[in-house]
């Protein structure tokens, strides 16, 4: 499950059949919590989606003295991975909203306001409203922008209707997303699904609704004189090749039809159709011989399709400096080391979440790892003593294979599986036990994690 | 999770039954193993007559465990995968089914407390 349960290297796990098998959890021997280090200071923290809440209430615990301050100006908190499960018709909306100022802990100071500019030079944030927030440490935990105009002629008010979904735009966009595939499911027709080519939350999230798609297909009788089609922006559908191998067999299994290099760039819903680009590529045959294919652009029609945009640093993070100048240069992730999560040339700035320009982990199950990372490194400076904790990349990744069904995919930025219950529950199979964990056990393990309880 | 405290367990619980139901079935629960306690010690002995008849209802207690699970996790029998899962599936089954021979034995001894050792 996304957070899940990776234990330390000396954990003992024990493997927790709840009643209703629905609970599987990895025990680590409690350890006695530090006492609190006393300092004076000043740590703002931007954005209070899972990654800044889970930090801000950890923080509190660990220090005395501090003021944390912690910036966001949305009041509404969005539980993300329970969106699958919305535009599925699984759960209402309601049961990814919550409050934001409801997750905050009383030692937190809530600025209700966006984050307009950041000078990391001065060390001072600057609020829409124009106050100033100086500061020691900065945590940037803002999350990431969908970029929804890059992709042309798509609006969000398109959402519910003529086939058009897009569940990663909220909980009610998520639900309207639904209607529009409860009613091309009663018809069948073409299901067009795809990734962008940017970086992106949860990359799992589109294959699963693919598979979510095509099983409701299948349980209304529709599949025969439907189409599914899944658009990959490169040449893969997973960036792990062990996991992508086995996703592919599954493709092959359903009779998805898979096309590879496309990037969407537009929809016209109107005529209900989408427009990529496909750049240009070059073949080396066995005789030496180069074969050129140029760049074109395709139309693909469909009768149902799920918009996922390309994805980039808000812009606050894009215009402050602080983002990579020579990796994703069209994306401004924060430059931070991969390890300890500290940015590369600010030592007193730290990122945590979706933000960070790392090789993987834009889900809650990585933040519930990161959060750790940079408490550690933090918390032991203010101490006087240095951090040894490092993030490795894990992630997870519930693949839903169908309803009832998911593969328990974790791993790290090796590409190396990095399964909870080796032994257990194999990561490649689809099973039910993993579906009960995305179902059922992962929203109080992730409000678990946003009461600083990771 | 690195530490697994009783409150994320409780709050895991909550998500899979719901909250009023889970706490429901919490309060149930232990009122029937307090009152099968009560019989135990009043009696002095177990009833094999009883104790028969409650163990015909385990068949009934284990499918409806099996078929009350997979519905609140919108799941159905062909979902079942790999052995962990008919270890679970099992588990979930073996529950219900003493749940309900206690449930039975409890509910006649008290509704039909023994008189004398003849009807042991």
């Amino acid at each position: 499950m996304e957070q899940f349960l990776k234990g330390e290297t000396s954990r003992r796990g024990f493997f927790g059949l709840a009643a209703g098998g629905a609970a599987a959890l990895a025990v680590a021997p409690g350890t006695a919590r530090a006492e609190p280090v006393r300092t004076s200071a000043r740590i703002v923290i931007l954005g209070a989606g899972a990654a800044g809440t889970a930090m801000a209430n950890r923080l509190t615990e660990r220090l005395e003295g501090a003021r944390i301050t912690i910036v966001d100006g949305r009041q509404e908190h969005w539980y993300q991975p329970g969106f699958t499960l919305v535009a599925a018709g699984l759960k209402p909306a309601s049961y990814t909203l919550s409050a934001t100022g409801d997750w905050l802990s009383d030692g937190v100071e809530w600025v209700a306001e966006h984050a307009a500019a950041i000078d990391p030079e001065a060390q001072v944030v600057t609020t829409a409203s124009g106050s100033r927030l100086d500061y020691d440490y900065l945590i940037v935990a803002t999350g990431l922008s969908l970029d929804w105009d890059a992709v042309e002629g798509f609006s969000l008010d398109q959402v519910g209707q003529n086939g058009i979904g897009a569940l990663y735009a909220g909980p009610e966009q998520a639900a309207a997303t639904w209607r529009a595939m409860d009613a091309f499911t009663e018809k069948g027709g073409v299901a067009l699904f795809g990734r962008p080519e940017t970086e992106m939350k949860c990359a799992g999230a589109p294959l699963k609704y693919t598979f979510l798609t095509d099983d409701y297909l299948r349980r209304k009788g529709r599949r025969e004189e439907s189409q599914i089609i899944y658009t990959a922006h490169n040449a893969g559908l997973f960036a792990v090749p062990v996991v992508n191998e086995k996703v592919k067999l599954i493709f092959d299994e359903r009779g998805f039809d898979a096309r590879w290099s496309h990037v969407l760039t537009g929809i016209d819903a109107g005529t209900r159709t989408a427009h990529y680009r496909v750049p240009e590529s070059r073949a080396l045959a066995a005789d030496g011989t180069v074969t050129v294919t140029p760049a074109r652009e395709v139309k693909i029609g469909f009768d149902f399709t799920n918009v996922i945009p390309p994805q980039r640093a808000p812009q606050v993070v894009r215009e402050s400096g602080l983002s990579w100048a020579d990796r994703w240069v069209d994306q401004g992730w924060l430059e931070v080391d991969p390890g300890t999560l500290r940015h590369r040339r600010y030592a007193n700035v730290f990122g945590v979440g979706d933000i960070n320009g790392v090789p993987k982990g834009k889900t809650a199950a990585s933040v519930k790892w990161q959060v750790p990372v940079v408490e550690d490194h933090l918390v032991a400076e203010l101490d006087g003593r240095e951090g040894s904790a490092i993030y490795n990349g894990y992630t997870s990744c519930p693949m839903i294979t169908r309803i009832g069904r998911a593969m328990l995919v974790e791993f790290d930025y090796e590409n190396r599986l990095t399964p909870s219950f080796p032994g257990v529950i194999a990561p490649l199979e689809e099973l039910w036990i993993s579906w009960l964990m995305k179902e059922i056990a992962l929203k109080p393990t992730y409000n678990a994690m946003l009461r600083g309880k990771v | 999770m690195k530490e697994l405290s009783f409150e994320t367990l409780l709050a895991v619980f909550e998500e899979i039954f719901g909250k009023g139901l889970f706490w429901a079935m919490v309060v149930i629960a232990a009122i029937i193993t307090v009152a099968y306690l009560y019989v135990l010690v009043r009696d002095r002995h177990m009833s094999a007559r009883k104790f028969l008849l409650a163990q015909l209802f385990m068949p009934l207690g284990a499918v409806a465990a099996v078929m009350f699970v997979l519905w609140v996790t919108n799941s159905a029998l062909v979902d079942i995968g790999g052995p962990v899962d008919w270890i679970v599936l099992l588990g979930v089954a073996g529950a219900g089914a003493v749940g309900l021979a206690i449930l039975v034995y409890t509910a006649q001894s008290l509704l039909r407390p023994a008189r004398d050792s003849s009807e042991s």
